[in-house]
């Protein structure tokens, strides 16, 4: 997914944002709002608020696009300004990110598939329980249908706090450092929570793979 | 190498650092060596890679008409 854009592009959607051009706004609603209401979903419940809080955030760019400095991308200035607003707004859910993190105490794989510590070789992978590879799935065919689907499914069922990391970075394609600062959260804590989501959409794509075998 | 081997159970755990590139360069050593005469830990590493391509292929849903046409006049407003 193509978000970003060469400082020079940028000024130049900057000035005709200012000048009133609206096929200007309108190339960069249909560019990053879809993807600010999937960002405003981890934060509010349903859909309508979602999309209360991605419309405040464009009235507030264009709002302030005259003192828009250019010291951040138009992107990372709208993710800002849209999580500020998200989290006032999900306020009353209490979500944190730490809490979130803390919460979860065991591993990211089932610790029975692991031999024991009285066996020879413990912490390795039990002999019915080693992971065999995913098949390969053209764009397209069925059996890569199935699994995007399941992967989109599972992807909702996430806590909120990992499937918000997940998709910010498996989904929008931003990198450790941008989603960390967005989110104000620790290197570490978004390493965790990408892994706990990952893993976890992993093994119910193993699941069914293993299931239809 | 002096450094203890990690065990599968340990390897899951890290797989996401390790995509990151942001292992200490001895936990990637130690990774690299389990990877080599692992194949349980060599295919788990190939579906995490699967799973992190499918999760690439996750489509963002389309702006609903009426909610786009709401945030055009927005800007109607106010410029």
């Amino acid at each position: 997914m193509v978000m970003t854009r060469t400082p020079a592009e940028e000024a130049t959607v900057v000035a005709a944002l200012r000048a009133g051009d609206e096929s200007a706004f309108a190339a960069l609603v249909d560019l990053h709002a879809p993807a600010m209401l999937r960002v405003a979903r981890g934060y509010v419940h349903s859909r309508e608020v979602a999309e209360e809080v991605v419309q405040e955030t464009w009235i507030a760019l264009v709002k302030g696009i005259h003192d828009f400095e250019g010291r951040s991308s138009l992107r990372t200035w709208l993710f800002t300004v849209l999580i500020n607003i998200a989290k006032r707004r999900g306020l009353q859910e209490q979500r944190h990110a730490d809490v979130a993190v803390l919460a979860f105490t065991g591993g990211s794989v089932d610790p029975a598939r692991f031999r024991g510590s009285d066996d020879p070789y413990p912490g390795h992978w039990l002999p019915d329980e080693v992971p065999s590879p995913f098949p390969d799935t053209p764009e397209g065919s069925a059996l890569g249908d199935e699994l995007l689907a399941l992967t989109h499914r599972e992807l909702a069922k996430l806590p909120d706090q990992q499937r918000l990391v997940v998709t910010m970075r498996d989904i929008l394609d931003m990198d450790s450092a941008e989603v960390c600062e967005l989110l104000d959260i620790s290197t570490a804590n978004q390493r965790v929570l990408l892994h706990r989501g990952r893993a976890a959409v992993r093994q119910v794509l193993e699941t069914y793979l293993r299931e239809s075998a | 190498m002096t450094a203890a081997p990690i065990d599968c159970n340990e390897l899951v755990e890290l797989v996401t650092a390790y995509l990151d590139g942001s292992l200490e360069l001895d936990d990637r050593v130690r990774f690299d060596a389990h990877l080599l005469d692992c194949e349980g830990c060599e295919n788990y590493l190939q579906q995490f890679r699967v799973t992190v391509s499918t999760l690439g292929k996750v489509p963002l849903d389309e702006l609903d008409p009426a909610f786009r046409s709401r945030l055009m006049s927005a800007f109607e407003d106010w410029r």
